[in-house]
């Protein structure tokens, strides 16, 4: 379950480095975003759970992708994609939506009710309906994602900028407009994940920074830029994070997945999945 | 510009800045000494970035290990001013020369991760071992402790004076180093790495040992931050100490040595002067970074520097 929103989250900021060789900081602050509209979505909207939370389930992506986008076009776009610069800048969103949404939406951790209420008796144990629900959506849209990188004219010219920027250039690909896109298509897949674990966790202003780092963590570990790498790390860390804090305490855990992966940067840094040499 | 000059303009800052102490009300006067601490954590910050090129985002395991260095003894052990700021400079440069070791095997974006992973995993530990650190709550220092030649550091003059001298040091340094033939090697890495390595430089020895100054730097100002103003706590580890150096010295003009001293102090006013209308003093700083990255990369010296004073150092 935390596995399948990590996939969603960390895919979203592989995809961006990917594409963009752009590392954005503020990655998790969409994904908080995500869970605040979506908190937002669901207590506007009348009618029944499932109804607000199909709602904010289009809603907040398209947001947070429109806000990305945005970003992009007025700041990134205007630093040349300059790797260095672009984690100044993308510090500095970072810092800007968490004190706007402390602004607007509070310190306080909310609730989003989830849209169906269903358990799976099994005979030993039972189990949340919505869990498996989540870990289905995250399966499909990953393969949404998948196949449209791989089997659409659009994902094709996203594949031919990630290879080759001027070229691409050349060939009449408007690489700004790409570049937008996967912006805020990153952006989009961490609001898809927030608000997918919005009604098993609470949405809070500081949520951001746990799937920052655990999104670094799985997006390095598979391979900086390699989707697949990223999916399967994910899914490794995500089901092994429950075994490892049974033995270990969390904030022990954090700190021996964080030391780990500062090394695997410093002498592995195509990654454990042996992405190919840059 | 001749020597004499440069060194005749950054005394007058000094004497400036001394002087402020009798002007400011004693408020802002203890904000200076704050400042200056700060600037001096920006000065090392501004070696290794502004002048070696080297972007680190964890520049707060520096400044925290000289922190925890000094105050850890000073609390458990009731250690005096004067040894835990010496502990303070060799626990900063300790820690610099670990992470420098393992982290300048990486360059660029790299880099940048590996020391935000180093601090972050440093903030752990702080917080993990928080019966010995006090974690998240931090502890105040005993007053023994903030004693140095039998003046009391928790009042306003001492205090300033012990802050003014520490940044000034700090300052005639930076000022020495940069001037000096190691200066130019330091901005040749910055400037082309690769041509400096065909000169017959050492790429990674320069950078360490730029990085070890820089973490003594680093690690006297937090070892002085605990001394002076008697608090130390794990939150100095969290990487918003690591964007604050990286802030001012953006805005005060990175690679000029009286940068982190403007930038220092023009940052702290702004968000004291933000804070009556509004609390939201992390927007103002996430906007200052945008703002600085998109229009003003030079900040407000390297301006000046290019207006102006071409040899500015």
């Amino acid at each position: 379950m935390t596995a399948a929103a990590l996939a969603l989250t960390a895919s979203g900021l592989s995809l961006v480095f990917g594409v963009m060789r752009v590392v954005n900081v503020a990655h998790g602050e969409f994904y908080m975003l995500g869970a605040v509209i979506a908190w937002f979505v669901t207590t506007l909207v009348p009618g029944p759970a499932w109804a607000a939370f199909l709602v904010a389930l289009v809603v907040a992506p398209v947001a947070v992708a429109a806000l990305a986008a945005l970003a992009d076009r007025l700041v990134l776009q205007r630093l040349n994609y300059d790797p260095e610069a672009t984690i100044v800048a993308t510090i500095g969103l970072l810092y800007m939506i968490q004190q706007a949404a402390l602004t607007f939406y509070g310190p306080d951790a909310r609730p989003v009710a989830a849209p169906f209420e269903w358990r799976l008796q099994l005979p030993w144990f039972g189990y949340s309906g919505y869990k498996l629900f989540v870990v289905a959506a995250a399966a499909l849209v990953l393969l949404a994602l998948w196949l449209f990188m791989t089997r659409t004219k659009v994902g094709l010219v996203m594949r031919a900028t990630q290879v080759d920027r001027e070229v691409a250039q050349a060939f009449g690909i408007d690489v700004d407009l790409v570049y937008m896109a996967v912006f805020g298509i990153g952006a989009a897949l961490a609001a898809v994940a927030a608000v997918l674990i919005v009604p098993i966790q609470q949405a809070h202003y500081l949520m951001g920074h746990d799937p920052l780092l655990l999104s670094f963590i799985v997006v390095i570990i598979g391979g900086l830029g390699s989707l697949r790498g990223t999916v399967v790390a994910a899914l490794v860390i995500g089901l092994s994070d429950g075994v490892i804090s049974m033995f270990f305490s969390p904030t022990l855990a954090k700190i021996l997945a964080t030391l780990l992966v500062a090394l695997v940067l410093v002498f592995r840094p195509q990654g454990l999945f042996g992405g190919r040499e840059k | 510009m001749s020597g004499r000059k440069i060194w005749a303009a950054h005394l007058a800052l000094l004497a400036v800045l001394f002087a402020l102490q009798y002007i400011l009300p004693p408020y802002h006067a203890t904000n200076l000494a704050r400042v200056m601490v700060l600037a001096l954590f920006a000065t090392g910050y501004n070696l290794a970035f502004g002048y070696t090129g080297l972007l680190s985002l964890g520049h707060a395991l520096f400044f925290a290990a000289g922190m925890f260095a000094a105050a850890l003894p000073a609390w458990h052990y009731g250690l005096g001013a004067g040894p835990a700021l010496l502990l303070a400079v060799l626990g900063g440069a300790g820690m610099a020369l670990v992470t420098g070791l393992l982290a300048l095997r990486t360059a660029g974006v790299s880099f940048m991760i590996v020391t935000l992973m180093f601090a972050k995993a440093f903030h752990l530990i702080l917080i993990y071992f928080n019966q010995w650190t006090g974690g998240d709550q931090g502890f105040a220092l005993p007053a023994a402790s903030r004693e140095l030649a039998g003046q009391a550091l928790s009042q306003d003059g001492p205090r300033f004076l012990v802050a003014w001298t520490l940044f000034s040091v700090g300052l005639l340094v930076c000022l020495a180093l940069v001037r000096s033939r190691f200066g130019r090697v330091m901005v040749a890495m910055r400037e082309n790495e690769d041509r400096s390595r065909l000169l017959g430089y050492n790429p990674y020895r320069v950078k360490l040992l730029v990085l070890v100054i820089s973490g003594a730097y680093a690690g006297l100002a937090g070892g002085a931050w605990a001394i002076l103003f008697g608090y130390a706590g794990a939150g100095f580890a969290e990487i918003q100490y690591s964007i604050l150096p990286m802030l001012y010295v953006l805005l005060g003009g990175a690679g000029v040595v009286a940068g982190p001293i403007l930038g220092a102090a023009a940052m702290f006013w702004l968000v004291e002067l933000a804070a009556e209308l509004t609390s939201a003093w992390l927007f103002l700083v996430g906007a200052a970074l945008v703002v600085l990255v998109l229009f003003a990369p030079k900040g407000v010296l390297g301006w000046v520097r290019a207006r102006f004073w071409r040899d500015l150092p």
